[in-house]
């Protein structure tokens, strides 16, 4: 097999990577290559097959699927490589290049580039990692398969399920039983309130969806398919409710296998899952960034674009030896009521993410103060906010300097 | 037609029988209430391939665990089964469980597992790096080993399948009679007739007798084991078995790696009168994180993958409860608790034995088959190249675990076709993987659409 080398290798064709690709081909990057390991690119979006989506991207209101077709179509246009049924399955950093081992219908193929971009999403957690209690039936599944059953492949995976969460995928999940005839018989939350705004709840209370909060799945029963589930509610009482499906929604984590089993430093425990990276999306390996939902659980389509765009225009820079510092100065650690800071390292040097993102670990109300490793207090903003609600903070009263700076609640 | 040998139950107990019986010559009817070849007891365990070290000596089990043992390794290349060579070590954490290591390595030696040999707590962690340091001694036992615990009665099958024996799946015995030469036995999907019957249904082990002979010489008493699989980034961490002391009640919690290059903890031993319900609880998950963290710290930042329960087919002895009831043409294959995987081929041919005897003087013989066929089935494990590697796979259908389409078409057309979601991820290992199927299971539903005996899908919609 042929080893081709390229300037950039993108792995992954959604959003956040057809976005880079367009950008490093804008900036006159010759050669970039999008790998994606489905037949066709356009990412999580090909299987919501409901609006809205490419509103700032393209000034129209798509549903995902037309929305990743358009993303696709200028990712081919710009001029980069797109190899689809491609799966990169090993990332080898060497000490020029970064090879990385893919597999495709014709067999293995390696190949080498200056630089690699991570964009390979997320998903939502399983039922396993979840501990979720009971028998293990057909028809349990997430999201994002009941959108492939529905609108990739035109089944129907059960009649009559559960959701659990609240998340706005959730609400998803209703739209896309909808579009199957199925109709949910109660969406529960294990929290005292819905996770999205509790305003888009009148929408499953308007279909007769019992919205219940509080609530804790505690066995899924069935032998072959789901019979029943058992729930609980806060005071400790049991009832079962009938219904041949369930649907675990949300608790996103990033697609990161490819970037811990290339020895990347994640950022673990409660933070964002994904690799650590600096105000330029640089990971750990100065060749390999990220961009996208890997980056940091959950962000909409529309901002994993412009995420993607903009490290693509970060890694355009590097290759002209224009970017900061790769040194990593300044460690942001989530204190106190925060749960996960990213970028987690500002390198030296102006530029890059203008904004850092983070998310609250708890309602929150009062200020956000960020400190320095002598506790002397270097910002602070005004803050009331939910979990899973997006929190930002500029990125420049952070920047220069070295040592750790906390962000933490002072309530 | 009257078959010779009549197998109740596609278990891994079924399945070794099936085949020893079909290369004996005999015509072979197997009945499976499943969808699949191993949808009871046997789609759930610890995947180990055990030495019998620590058996208990002179038993029936013991010998069935050794001759599986052996069988299993001289054929397996033939059949293209992997084993892991792990070895395994009995961990002592504390003095009291290190005091019982001279006994465990003395039982050793008394079975015939003479490899066996102490290590200090250096040699342990210049084995396994990445174990804790609380670990004071262990005995080595250097050929227990791993193995895919489902393709080798999938082979199995295969084989009997070409020497003509007969499959029946969805179909549950429910009844029968022997007329003193012939059993009629009484199904959901009609009735079947062989001269001699032999009762592998595991978990129903005891009702089959009932229902058939009047009484059971024996009952069952399910006991729950329950597991926690972890990333294969965690498969870093570890080479061997790592074994608990046992205690008197259990074998306790292994930590070991799997074929398919995960890892692995569990089983927990749960008592139950259920013999349907293999569930599992958010507390004693935990409990087996904890565990298997307190062994290798490392696993601590290791995402799970999955998490399984199955049933042993305990019963209210230790030991096996195998009987001959010659009057009756009746052999029952009961009470396989948690060695089945091991000695199933010692087992079966246990049970040619048993048959042969029971055959004796009378006028009907069965000859063994010269040069039987061996088709070698699709490598799935980790162990040897996977068909991701290969041209013309069709592409990936699986992320997380590489399965191809050509796998998945294979499993859906093989000579043993799967009967359902379960049986195609135990011949694929598709939505087996991180994303239990976030990925690939409308996919997999696409693609088997009419022909799975229980179909993924519950109908169509219109595009
Ligand atoms: C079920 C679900 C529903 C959602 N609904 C919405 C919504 O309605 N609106 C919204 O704005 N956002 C939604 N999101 C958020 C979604 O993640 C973003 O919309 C967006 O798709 C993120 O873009 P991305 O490029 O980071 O990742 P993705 O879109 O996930 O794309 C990642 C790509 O990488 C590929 N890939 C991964 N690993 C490899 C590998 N090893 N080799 C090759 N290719 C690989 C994948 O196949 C995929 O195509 C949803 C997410 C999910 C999971
Ligand atoms: C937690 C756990 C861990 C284990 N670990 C190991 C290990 O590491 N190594 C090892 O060697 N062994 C291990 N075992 C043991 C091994 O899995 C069992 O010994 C074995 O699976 C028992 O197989 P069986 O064929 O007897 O029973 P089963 O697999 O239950 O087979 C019986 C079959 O009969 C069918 N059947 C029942 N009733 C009827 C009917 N009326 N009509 C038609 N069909 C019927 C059932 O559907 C079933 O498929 C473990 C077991 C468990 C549960």
């Amino acid at each position: 097999m042929i080893d081709p080398r390229y300037d950039v290798a993108i792995i992954g064709g959604g959003p956040s990577g057809l976005a880079a690709a367009a950008e490093l081909k804008a900036r006159g990057i010759s050669r970039v290559v999008v790998i994606e390991r489905e037949a066709e690119t356009g990412g999580v979006p090909r299987h919501c097959g409901h609006p809205p989506f490419g509103i700032r991207e393209f000034g129209r209101l798509l549903t995902g699927p037309a929305y990743a077709r358009r993303l696709s179509a200028m990712a081919l246009r710009s001029g980069a490589e797109i190899r689809t049924r491609t799966a990169v399955t090993a990332i080898k950093p060497g000490s020029e290049d970064v090879t990385l081992h893919c597999t495709a219908p014709e067999g293995v193929i390696t190949l080498t580039a200056g630089r690699v971009l991570l964009a390979t999403g997320t998903r939502e957690s399983p039922r396993s990692v979840r501990f979720t209690a009971g028998e293990r039936p057909l028809g349990v599944i997430n999201t994002g398969a009941l959108q492939a059953y529905a609108y990739l492949e035109h089944l129907a995976p059960f009649r009559r399920p559960v959701i659990v969460g609240t998340e706005l995928v959730a609400l998803s999940a209703i739209l896309t039983c909808r579009s199957l005839d199925a109709q949910p018989v109660a969406m529960i939350e294990e929290g005292p309130r819905p996770v999205a705004p509790s305003g888009l709840f009148l929408y499953p209370r308007l279909l007769g969806i019992p919205v219940m909060t509080g609530t804790k799945l505690v066995d899924i029963a069935g032998s072959s398919r789901v019979d029943h589930v058992v729930v609980e509610d806060p005071d400790g009482h049991r009832r079962e409710i009938e219904c041949d499906g369930v649907i675990f929604s949300g608790r996103f984590v990033g697609e990161a296998h490819l970037a811990r089993m290339a020895g990347l430093d994640l950022d673990t425990g409660t933070g964002t899952g994904g690799p650590e990276v600096d105000q330029f999306g640089r990971t750990s390996h100065r060749a390999i960034f990220a961009a996208g939902n890997l980056l940091r659980p959950v962000e909409t389509a529309g901002w994993s674009f412009r995420e993607g765009r903009k490290i693509g225009g970060f890694i355009a820079d590097d290759l002209a030896g224009r970017l900061g510092e790769t040194g990593r100065e300044r460690r942001l650690i989530a204190g106190d009521g925060i749960r996960y800071v990213m970028p987690q390292w500002l390198a030296g040097g102006a530029g890059g993410m203008s904004q850092i993102q983070l998310r609250v670990s708890r309602p929150v109300g009062g200020h956000l103060v960020a400190e320095d490793a002598g506790g002397r207090e270097i910002y602070r903003q005004k803050l009331s906010a939910l979990p899973e609600r997006r929190v930002l903070v500029p990125q420049p009263p952070l920047a220069g300097g070295t040592g750790r700076i906390t962000l933490r609640i002072v309530e | 037609m009257v078959a010779d040998v009549l197998v109740i139950g596609a278990g891994v107990v079924g399945c070794a029988v099936t085949r020893r019986f079909a290369l004996a010559g005999a015509k072979v009817v197997m009945l499976e209430k499943g969808a699949d070849i191993l949808s009871g007891a046997s789609k759930a365990n610890s995947a180990i391939l055990h030495t019998g070290f620590d058996a208990p000596s002179g038993s029936l089990e013991l010998s069935c665990m050794q001759a599986g043992y052996r069988e299993y390794l001289e054929i397996r290349e033939r059949f293209n089964l992997p084993v892991l060579e792990t070895g395994a070590m009995v961990v002592a954490w504390t003095e009291e469980q290190r005091e019982k290591l001279s006994e465990i390595e003395r039982q050793a030696h008394e079975n015939g597992v003479p490899d066996v040999s102490r290590l200090t707590s250096s040699e342990v962690l210049s084995r396994e790096p990445h174990l804790s340091r609380n670990a004071l001694e262990a005995v080595l036992v250097p050929r227990e080993h791993v193995i895919d615990p489902w393709s080798p009665f999938l082979a199995y099958m295969i084989q009997a399948k070409a020497l003509g024996a007969d499959f029946h799946f969805l179909t549950e015995v429910m009844g029968g009679a022997f007329d003193g030469e012939t059993w009629t036995i009484e199904t959901n999907r009609g009735s079947f007739r062989a001269r001699t019957v032999i009762n592998c249904a595991g978990l129903y082990g005891d009702r089959m007798e009932e229902l058939l002979l009047g009484h059971a010489h024996f009952s069952i008493h399910p006991r729950k084991g329950q597991f926690v699989v972890f990333d294969k980034a965690a498969a870093r961490l570890l080479r061997t078995i790592i074994l608990p002391v046992p205690t008197e009640r259990t074998k306790g919690i292994v930590l070991c790696r799997t074929a398919f290059g995960n890892v692995l903890v569990g089983p927990t031993a749960e008592e139950q009168d259920d013999r349907t319900r293999a569930t599992t609880d958010e507390a004693t998950l935990r409990q087996l994180v904890e565990k298997a963290e307190e062994m290798v710290p490392g696993l601590g930042s290791m995402p799970v993958t999955a998490i399984y329960a199955g049933l042993r087919p305990a019963s209210d002895k230790k030991h096996y409860r195998i009987r001959v009831e010659p009057d009756r043409n009746w052999i029952t294959l009961g009470g396989i608790r948690s060695t089945g995987l091991t000695a199933s081929l010692g087992i079966a041919a246990h049970a040619l034995n048993l048959y042969r005897g029971m055959q004796e003087g009378r006028s009907s013989s069965i000859e063994p088959v010269a040069d039987p066929p061996e088709h070698p089935v699709r490598n799935i494990s980790e162990e040897m190249p996977r068909d991701w590697s290969q041209p013309g796979n069709g592409g990936i259908v699986c992320h997380c675990e590489l399965v191809t389409a050509r796998e998945i078409e294979e499993a859906l057309n093989g000579a043993l076709p799967a009967g359902d979601y379960g049986g195609l991820r135990r011949r694929t290992r598709a939505g087996m993987g991180r994303c239990q199927g976030f990925n690939c299971q409308a996919h997999l539903a696409a693609m088997s659409k009419d022909r799975l005996l229980l179909p993924m899908a519950v109908s169509e919609v219109p595009a």
